[in-house]
């Protein structure tokens, strides 16, 4: 899984949506093995860079590629390699955890469907509750059916918008092993989030974004958390002015 | 082919628990049909014209209300959004919607068909009426889940749905309307070229459909 | 982006556009003066029905455009969705915009025709029926269009409607024709037969040119105006992604036209 050089690239990229540009000028490029932590404040264009690397918008200008071929061209392909957790629950609330589960596992043609999904249930702790609808469970429960849903069919990529939204303790923990879990067997990982914490603890690489471009593009290793810190609070306030 | 089944199974699965569209189709149906006894004559020597009209139009309505919501809603709650993000055709999705939608429609008929039969005092539970129910359904369908899809992107859907499907479902709806009424007549062997037309129309609307329904879905 | 290459390429095929349709508006005039003449004077009195019978010069050919627009409205839509060209677009846009005004002239002198000669202003036969859902599929297309939304998703939408509507009308006409063979026959007139006196005939044939004439004018005036709003889109989007608009900031400035736009639009 690890041939290509970037699984994802965004060149140049620029989103508008009516009058409004979101994204200006936007290039970084998800190589295997790497987790790459999207910071900044609401509204700065964290989802819509998560989004075309999703195949779920194609840029307004600039091209952005996953695994070698253009990503909204052949998107019947990549979105195969790719396992996405967005603000939405991509679940039905009528089904039941295990259901659903199976029901994506098959969309996806998971071979050895059983044992995938009881993996998966197990992988976010929701073992005991496979029984219960989406419907029923809790916000964070339901993220963490969520996770589990995106991780069935092993992605090369896994994208996850604030993941650890409405997360308690044990769900965190759960989704951390899941995020570490994807950088250790050679996958790659673009999630956001506004907990710094989580961020240090799984990037290796960390992108913040200021209303609509890069600011900082640096590898997690090298730079102190108050650095990010300040950066983050930086845009935050600028968004409020 | 499995994810096919997957995919009706799933919409099976959410309506039986959830209860969105079969109830409130059927009711709807039932009610046109009581209320068209009030708008025609229903009793006297036209009673098989003017019924088998009535009955197609109670079945179209409720057709277009299931369908006009049948994508909208998932489109709502996101879950068209994680259907278009496996890795499958559009064409596999709208068949198993197609399928779905069929299946609900048939529901409805199943259930109002009876009903119909016993307040006109009319022969429509015979093998054919109920074939040319199921041929009709599928051809609204047809054209139904593709429109479905187009107008779930709107603001507009509950105007659009009907400027769209009516129209362009003239044609099943004429062939239906002629058969059903042959048929009441008692005149089943003028009614067969009513219904093969019927079949004739809906490989062409839901070729038509399986076809473009990948582009409907793009975004 | 639109760089100096494209925008002179699309130049000269503007000028090019430019020149035709001053041609065709040149000689619909001079081949429309004549059929109106003709119409008028040349043509006898029908027989039976007396002058009333003279709208068939207009008549006819308002339907024979209404559904010629229809015919370019799928060439468009499907080029468009096949090779996802902007002229494309264009093309079906405009014969569909051409298509409810020539639906809409055909149904207004239809009934005003079929008033004095058959006493009704309707009748369900087989032309009018499908002439009707014609109209109600343009009708269908603005709107998708105009409640789209999103430039890219109208057009596509638009598309798949022109698609499945233009491969519709024919099959609509041959159930109203079946269904209404079950009925009393409408006291439908055979226009256009072989019947008609030559210097009818003539006439008509006038009014066919002059009217086509006239639609090739009305089309590529259309794309042209159509092409110069995507033009002012792209310019548009074009400041904005340089960041050189403040967002929000209203359309259609006039410093935003192209130099040589303002000759396109002077003949509309």
């Amino acid at each position: 899984m690890q041939a290509e050089a970037a699984f994802i690239q965004l060149s140049n990229v620029y989103k508008r949506f009516g009058a409004r540009v979101v994204l200006r000028d936007v290039s970084f490029a998800l190589a295997g093995g790497e987790a790459i932590a999207l910071l900044g404040a609401n509204g700065a264009g964290k989802t819509t860079v998560l989004r075309l690397a999703a195949t779920l918008t194609r840029p307004t200008r600039g091209n952005v590629m996953a695994f070698g071929v253009d990503a909204w061209a052949e998107r019947r392909q990549v979105r195969a390699r790719i396992g996405i957790v967005a603000h939405q629950p991509y679940v039905y609330r009528e089904l039941t955890c295990r259901e659903n589960l199976w029901f994506f596992a098959t969309m996806f043609n998971v071979a050895d469907r059983e044992r995938v999904v009881s993996a998966a249930l197990e992988r976010v702790g929701l073992t005991e509750r496979a029984g219960q609808r989406a419907g029923e469970l809790s916000r964070g429960l339901l993220q963490r059916l969520n996770i589990a849903r995106a991780t069935l069919h092993e992605p090369a990529a896994l994208i996850l918008d604030e993941p650890d939204t409405g997360l308690d303790a044990v769900g965190r923990e759960a989704l951390s092993s899941v995020m570490r879990g994807q950088v250790d067997r050679g996958g790659s990982l673009l999630f956001t989030t506004h907990s710094l914490e989580l961020a240090l603890l799984v990037a290796t690489r960390v992108v913040v974004i200021r209303e609509g471009r890069i600011e900082l593009d640096a590898n997690a290793k090298h730079i102190v958390g108050a650095d990010v810190a300040e950066m983050m609070i930086d845009a935050a306030e600028s968004v409020e002015a | 082919m499995r994810r096919i089944g997957a995919l009706i199974w799933k919409d099976l699965t959410v309506e039986f628990r959830g209860r969105e569209f079969v109830g409130a189709m059927a009711v709807f149906a039932l009610i046109t049909i009581v209320t068209l006894n009030f708008a025609f004559d229903l009793s006297g020597e036209q009673k098989e014209a003017s019924g088998a009209g009535g009955l197609w139009i109670a079945f179209l309505f409720a057709a277009m209300l299931g369908l006009g919501r049948s994508l909208a809603i998932e489109r709502e709650r996101g879950t068209l959004e994680a259907l278009t993000l496996c890795p499958i055709d559009g064409g596999v999705i709208f068949a198993g919607k197609l399928i779905s939608n069929v299946l609900f429609i048939a529901v409805v008929q199943a259930i109002s068909l009876p009903v119909f039969a016993a307040l006109y005092d009319l022969p429509a539970l015979s093998p054919m009426v109920l074939a040319i129910a199921i041929a009709g359904s599928l051809g609204i369908a047809g054209l139904g889940t593709l429109f479905s899809a187009l107008v779930s992107t709107t603001r507009a859907r509950e105007i659009l749905m009907p400027l769209l499907l009516f129209p362009l479902a003239i044609p099943v709806v004429i062939a239906t309307v002629q058969a059903t009424t042959l048929e009441l007549q008692g005149n089943s062997g003028d009614a067969w070229p009513w219904f093969n037309l019927i079949v004739v129309f809906d490989v062409i609307f839901v070729t038509m459909s399986y076809l473009l329904f990948d582009v409907v879905l793009e975004d | 982006m639109p760089t100096s290459p494209e925008a002179a390429a699309r130049g000269a095929m503007s000028d090019r556009m430019d020149l035709a349709g001053r041609l065709f508006a040149a000689s619909s005039v001079i081949v429309l003066t004549a059929g109106i003449f003709m119409a008028f004077v040349y043509a006898p009195a029908d027989r039976v029905q007396g002058d009333a019978q003279r709208i068939l010069y207009v008549h006819a050919p308002m339907a024979w455009l209404a559904y010629m627009s229809a015919a370019f409205l799928f060439v468009g839509s499907v080029g468009y969705l096949w090779k996802r060209s902007a002229t494309m677009d264009r093309l079906a846009r405009s014969s569909a915009e051409l298509g409810l005004l020539f639906t809409s002239l055909t149904l207004l002198t239809g009934s005003i025709w079929g008033r004095p000669i058959w006493g009704a202003w309707w009748e369900w036969d087989a032309r009018l029926t499908t002439t009707l859902i014609l109209w109600f599929i343009y009708l269908g297309y603005y709107m998708i269009r105009a409640y789209a939304g999103d430039r890219e998703r109208g057009a596509r939408h638009a598309a798949v409607l022109g698609i499945v509507g233009m491969v519709d009308v024919p099959i609509i006409h041959m159930s109203v024709t079946w269904w209404r063979s079950l009925h009393p026959e409408p006291v439908v007139i055979n226009m256009a037969g072989p019947n008609l006196p030559n210097s009818m005939l003539a006439t008509l044939l006038v009014c066919f040119i002059g009217f086509m004439l006239l639609f090739g004018h009305l089309i590529i005036q259309r794309m042209q105006i159509e092409s110069v709003k995507d033009m002012l889109e792209d310019r548009e989007l074009s400041s904005l992604l340089r960041g050189e608009t403040v967002s929000g900031q209203p359309r259609s400035r006039p410093d935003a036209l192209a130099p040589d736009s303002s000759s396109l639009i002077e003949g509309a």
